[in-house]
């Protein structure tokens, strides 16, 4: 499997009006994403992560450092708007606010939206709006009016647009944080989805940890550097580190932590609760046959 | 509140209207207006009147509603129909009461004025914004105007900011509302006071709502850049419009219509003066 994106020592700041030096937003950060995975991105407000997320869809460009699409330098000097272009064609960035980015009144003709920029032929278009439609389970709203829909049913339209471009990998730039909790959870099981079953590069960006918990990779970010990288068991198997950032675990990780600290022998990289009750029964079971002999 | 009055007067059907093609519509309604205008005496005025209510006939939309949307005409009527009553002079005069002089030419041309007007409306509506869903309309006036984009106007540009605003009329609608509830949770009084009081109390609300649609404005735009727009050029669309023969169909019935007014305008009578 190849890259799709690498970034390489990234450093960036946000300008200030007044002069002022300002805070760097990201510092050094070297980070490569493998085709075909599913990378989540955590942590605080500030801590980096959303300015990451702009850099890698291109919307800023960063200070130093450089930002590679599918083996093109796209911060090198001779980058025109066409590469720029075409680097879009591969990665696309579903935002935070699902009002702020479906442009068109009807459903179908949003999800049309990014295709027809591509010049397609119209046949084409719409086979392909109704299969991204068909993608995120959303075919029976194509002509619903889309500020009538739920949050997450709006999130899985903007959805719907950017796999309607086929594109290779798709940037969720805290998709789920204005949702409620059913909406949050349409929308992941289709992010899920998408990368298990479509093959689509997911990079998740979030603060609820137990979305990370479906990532095959975890990204913690803090203070404009990458803090921890791993697999979620690896990542969230030392809470002390993410607490220390006021970062939370999952809770059935938090319980295995705390019980295992108490003395109970148990594992602590589980996240499905009915795994983790197991678990703790199986290690009362051992504590009571050890009693019992 | 309800959010679908913002939707323009949309209303919903299968009509042989709903299913036009929305150029044809927007041309059909463009020479409906010029025949409106050519119409000079009575019986032009007659063949107007039997065509509006074949329209309203056509577009199978309940009498109800069309009569609905011609409530805020009602001043406007009135106030032609007085000026036509009292300020026309002709020869017949009906009373005259010092200074004021009614003449028969005058009631007849309010009454025809006015007809007018309301044939100029149900003429259009029925067209447009009846038949047609503002989306329709704007898609149908991008085609129709794309001859212009040779000659360097933003018909393109046009057509796109009006669609962005057709859908941001809910989502402002519905944020108002929240300002001004947030507001009202603060003590704000609208609906009391003087008119300029009223309008000062609006300040509070518009601040944050322009604050707000310009921070979406943004987004939007960021988005859209993401989705690989770069405005007209090279963009193709999923609904090709097609006229069909329904299409010209209509289109000839109101050049008939045209042609019969200026034929019946022929035969005298009172002739409107403006």
């Amino acid at each position: 499997m190849g890259k799709i994106i690498e970034v390489k020592d990234l450093t960036f700041a946000y300008p200030t009006e007044d002069g002022e030096a300002a805070r760097n937003a990201l510092e050094h950060v070297n980070l490569s994403i493998e085709e075909g995975s599913f990378v989540a991105i955590l942590g605080h407000n500030g801590s980096g992560k959303s300015t990451l997320a702009k850099m890698m869809s291109l919307v800023l460009v960063p200070d130093s450092g450089a930002v590679i699409i599918r083996g093109k330098n796209m911060s090198a000097d001779d980058v025109t708007d066409e590469d720029v272009l075409k680097a879009r064609r591969d990665v696309g960035m579903v935002f935070q606010n699902p009002d702020n980015q479906i442009v068109a009144t009807i459903v179908e003709e949003d999800v049309a939206f990014g295709v027809e920029n591509l010049g397609i032929p119209s046949e084409k278009i719409r086979h392909r709006v109704d299969e991204a439609l068909r993608l995120v389970g959303m075919t029976k709203y194509a002509r619903h009016m889309s500020h009538k829909l739920s949050g997450g049913q709006k999130q899985r339209v903007a959805i719907a647009g950017v796999i309607a471009m086929r594109r290779k990998c798709i940037i969720f730039d805290e998709s789920t944080a204005m949702l409620d909790p059913v909406g949050r959870k349409e929308v992941m099981d289709t992010i899920v989805r998408l990368n298990r079953e479509e093959g689509i590069t997911v990079l998740h960006i979030t603060h609820y940890m137990n979305e990370a918990m479906h990532a095959d990779r975890v990204v913690v970010m803090d203070q404009g550097k990458v803090f921890m990288d791993g697999t979620p068991e690896e990542v969230f198997s030392q809470p002390e580190k993410l607490w220390d950032i006021r970062l939370d675990v999952p809770q059935t990780t938090e319980l295995l932590y705390l019980l295992k600290q108490n003395g109970l022998n148990v594992r602590t990289d589980i996240f499905e609760p009915a795994e983790c009750a197991a678990e703790i029964a199986e290690a009362m079971k051992r504590m009571t046959d050890v009693r019992g002999k | 509140m309800n959010l679908d009055i913002s939707f323009g007067q949309y209303c919903e059907g299968n009509s042989i209207l709903h299913r036009m093609d929305p150029r044809a519509k927007i041309i059909a309604a463009i020479m409906y207006i010029v025949a409106v205008f050519l119409a000079k005496n009575l019986y032009a005025f007659a063949l107007l009147l039997l065509s509006a209510i074949f329209l309203i006939a056509v577009s199978g939309i309940p009498l109800r509603i069309v009569l609905k949307s011609m409530k805020p005409l009602v001043i406007i009527l009135l106030f032609t129909a007085v000026i036509n009553i009292f300020w026309m002079e002709g020869e017949t005069l009906l009373v005259s009461l010092g200074f004021i002089q009614i003449y028969l030419e005058g009631i007849i041309n309010a009454i025809l004025i006015a007809v007018r007007i309301i044939i100029l409306l149900v003429g259009t509506t029925i067209f447009m914004t009846f038949t047609t869903t503002p989306i329709a309309l704007t898609d149908g006036l991008e085609q129709l105007l794309s001859p212009l984009k040779k000659i360097g106007l933003p018909v393109h540009e046009f057509s796109m900011m009006m669609t962005i605003a057709l859908r941001f009329i809910p989502t402002l609608t519905e944020e108002t509302q929240k300002i001004m509830n947030a507001q009202k949770a603060r003590g704000a009084d609208f609906s009391t006071g003087s008119l300029l009081q009223r309008a000062k109390a609006l300040v509070p609300i518009l601040v944050p709502l322009f604050v707000s649609a310009f921070r979406r404005a943004d987004e939007l735009a960021t988005a859209m850049e993401c989705r690989c727009y770069t405005g007209g050029d090279g963009r193709t669309r999923m609904n090709v419009l097609h006229a069909g023969a329904m299409d010209y169909v209509f289109c000839i019935l109101v050049i008939a219509l045209g042609a019969g007014i200026l034929v019946l305008n022929q035969f005298g009578g009172y002739m409107l003066s403006w």
